[in-house]
């Protein structure tokens, strides 16, 4: 019961303020605009809120991290369940869950100390320009954090694809790598497609690599050497920190908040109910 | 499709299958060197701040010395740590030593010198360097394990600065995620399954469940912000309104695990229970539940794990306050473990990246020991059944 209130709070009292910030600013130039300027909030000038640059460099962030994610991802999965031994599994599987476990605060540190000077040194050597607060480090971070949810989850959905499905195909003289790309991985498509939208869910709404590696100016562009910000970034710029409760910039973290919610949770509910249909289907036919 | 396959001959899909597996063993291999990398560059910056650099002292105790700790004849003084001379009167009244005696010391040595004796990093000029070699061949100034950094909290003069006010600040917030989430889970999953009917309305909790699993940690941030702080006027940076946080985030969890651990208890336990005609009550209170109890352990420390590594939401709560001294109640600002890495990250002195190093090994450690002990829990009872 209790979490069914929690949910309903949740979304409660976020629209609440979130409304308010509606009543002050209007709804279609923050979905709309493209320039983020809050500060002219504080002088006469009325403060602008488009937030079309934040979810862009949001988008942009997770889609770097989405690239490197999803093919390793699925590789190792497809490794793990495949052409790995069984005791191998048994050690590999484990390790592969504890890492989903590292705090996302770890990987921020790695980011911002280790990565992102590698690949302005990187870029230096290749004659290009990248800024300390690249989008490309902050992505790939963010990719190699999902791995480990996204090759576990895929390896759940992949390992619960009958055995004896493949053992027909291998019967019927396909090579071991045909049975697992025109048998095993169309019948676990629907799981493997839930895993990835989780990451994708996860990798919107990641805050820490980004607040630790990203940059607070917004910035529409597709170079990835540049700096960039996010949604979640600059809710927490907006909210760290004393603030009062009803001024526009305190209030737009609210309206972020909220469409950042209703983004996830319309994703989230695509996977679970895939991933649902997915498992009743093998359940019924395992019996 | 195998007329797909068929047009090629055995030779090149043989090949394409050893491609194939090529690829997704590498990708595995891939990320095995990565977590190499990862753990190598955490452990190899952060090592060193186990170990740090002490001054042994004579120092003759005088009135002006307790009045003016910073009067310190001894030539050593500059090398000694600021914040341990401020300390010093302390020490002398805690050891009831008498003016006029001279006892020896072991000062903590100044970030200049730990920094240089480690990494040949400093503000040392040339002349202090060799003064510092000279006195580390003489013994003066010696290398020990690092206790300050678990018996001190925060501090801004860098070799000061310890990790205890944020191990304290995590015990707490997780007393209070745990004692409000585990009760709370638990009866719920109860309640789902074996009291609810099986009907839209608990199907719709259900996927609400699962979504809120995986809703941004952030939102449960402005959720506590807005509800806890704002509407109920909680105390800011307290570690009560960062566990209800985490006990709203972890609930899902516990109640997902919850639920498959009473689902895996036989049926046959509560059927003869039933027949010797206790009732529903009885047979979960009694039966089911002690049998489920290892799974929903398990979720516990998974949950557990989770959300003591949790930072976003705790930083919109005001967890990421400076905090020197040890919460010693709920209501007191305090920090925790990955806020307190996030403050130190953020800290430009160079000395803090080995601090950080070091905090993060800590809080590894604690969510790495935890998932095992999750999952060879998990793996014993799978045994069991």
């Amino acid at each position: 019961m209790i979490t069914i209130v929690a949910t309903f709070m949740i979304l409660s009292s976020i629209i609440l303020e979130a409304m308010k910030f509606f009543s002050k600013e209007s709804f279609f130039g923050f979905l709309f605009g493209t320039t983020w300027a809050p500060h002219d909030a504080f002088l006469d000038k009325d403060g602008q809120f488009g937030s079309v640059g934040l979810f862009f460099g949001t988008f942009y962030i997770s889609l770097i991290a989405i690239i490197t994610a999803f093919p390793i991802g699925i590789f190792s999965a497809i490794y793990l369940s495949q052409y790995a031994s069984k005791r191998a599994r048994a050690t590999l599987k484990p390790i592969l869950e504890i890492l989903a476990g590292v705090p996302s605060v770890v990987y921020g540190f790695f980011a911002a100390i280790f990565v992102a000077p590698l690949t302005v040194k990187i870029a230096g050597f290749l004659g290009l320009n990248a800024s300390y607060n690249n989008a490309l480090s902050a992505g790939l971070v963010m990719g190699i954090m999902i791995i480990p949810m996204i090759s576990s989850l895929c390896d759940d959905s992949i390992s619960l694809v009958p055995k004896r499905l493949q053992y027909g195909a291998l019967s019927l003289g396909l090579t071991k790598e045909e049975s697992i790309c025109f048998v095993v991985l169309p019948s676990a498509m629907p799981g493997i497609i839930g895993a990835c939208l989780l990451g994708i869910s996860r990798a919107l709404g990641e805050t820490m690599i980004v607040v630790m590696a990203a940059s607070l100016r917004v910035n529409l562009s597709l170079n990835p050497l540049e700096d960039m910000t996010t949604v979640t970034v600059k809710i927490v710029e907006v909210l760290s920190g004393d603030q009062e409760f009803n001024n526009s910039l305190t209030l737009s973290a609210f309206a972020l908040g909220i469409t950042l919610f209703v983004l996830t949770f319309i994703i989230n509910l695509i996977a679970v109910l895939i991933s649902r249909n997915f498992q009743r289907k093998y359940k019924i036919s395992n019996l | 499709m195998i007329g797909l396959i068929s047009k090629e001959t055995l030779k090149t899909r043989r090949l394409k299958s050893k491609i194939f597996k090529l690829v997704s063993m590498s990708s595995f291999v891939f990320c095995v060197i990565f977590l190499a990398f990862f753990l190598f560059s955490l452990i190899s910056s952060g090592i060193g701040e186990f170990k740090r650099y002490y001054i042994n002292v004579d120092i003759l105790i005088t009135e002006k010395l307790i009045q003016n700790p910073y009067s310190l004849p001894n030539v050593e003084k500059k090398y000694i740590s600021r914040a341990w001379l401020r300390n010093l009167p302390n020490l002398i009244k805690q050891e009831d030593i008498n003016i006029g005696e001279t006892k020896s010391f072991l000062a903590t040595a100044n970030a200049d010198v730990d920094g240089f004796l480690k990494h040949n990093f400093t503000k040392l000029n040339g002349e202090e360097i060799k003064e510092v070699m000279k006195l580390q061949k003489q013994g003066i100034i010696v290398s020990k394990f690092n206790k300050d950094f678990f018996t001190r909290g925060d501090s801004k003069i860098p070799e000061n600065a310890g990790f205890l006010s944020a191990i304290v600040g995590s015990v707490l917030v997780m007393i209070v995620a745990m004692g409000l989430a585990f009760p709370i889970g638990v009866a719920s999953a109860i309640y789902l399954e074996k009291f609810a009917k099986d009907n839209k309305f608990t199907k719709f909790i259900e996927i609400n469940i699962n979504n809120l699993n995986a809703v941004p940690s952030i939102i449960f941030g402005l959720l506590g912000l807005s509800v806890f702080i704002n509407f109920f006027g909680m105390p800011r940076s307290s570690a009560l309104v960062g566990g209800i946080v985490l006990a709203i985030m972890s609930l899902p969890v516990i109640i997902v695990s919850t639920r498959s651990a009473l689902r895996i208890v036989p049926e046959s336990i509560s059927q003869a229970g039933y027949s010797l005609g206790l009732t529903k009550f009885q047979v979960i209170f009694g039966h089911v539940l002690p049998n489920a109890f290892g799974g929903i352990l398990t979720g516990l420390i998974m949950a557990l794990a989770g959300a003591i590594g949790e930072t976003a939401p705790l930083m919109i709560v005001g967890m990421i306050a400076f905090v020197p001294e040890i919460a010693t109640s709920l209501l007191n600002p305090s920090t925790v473990m990955p806020a307190q890495i996030y403050i130190w990250s953020s800290s430009p002195e160079r000395i803090y990246i080995e601090k950080t190093s070091a905090a993060i090994l800590v809080l590894l450690f604690t969510v790495f020991a935890l998932n095992l002990v999750a999952i060879m829990l998990r793996n014993r009872i799978n045994k069991k059944v």
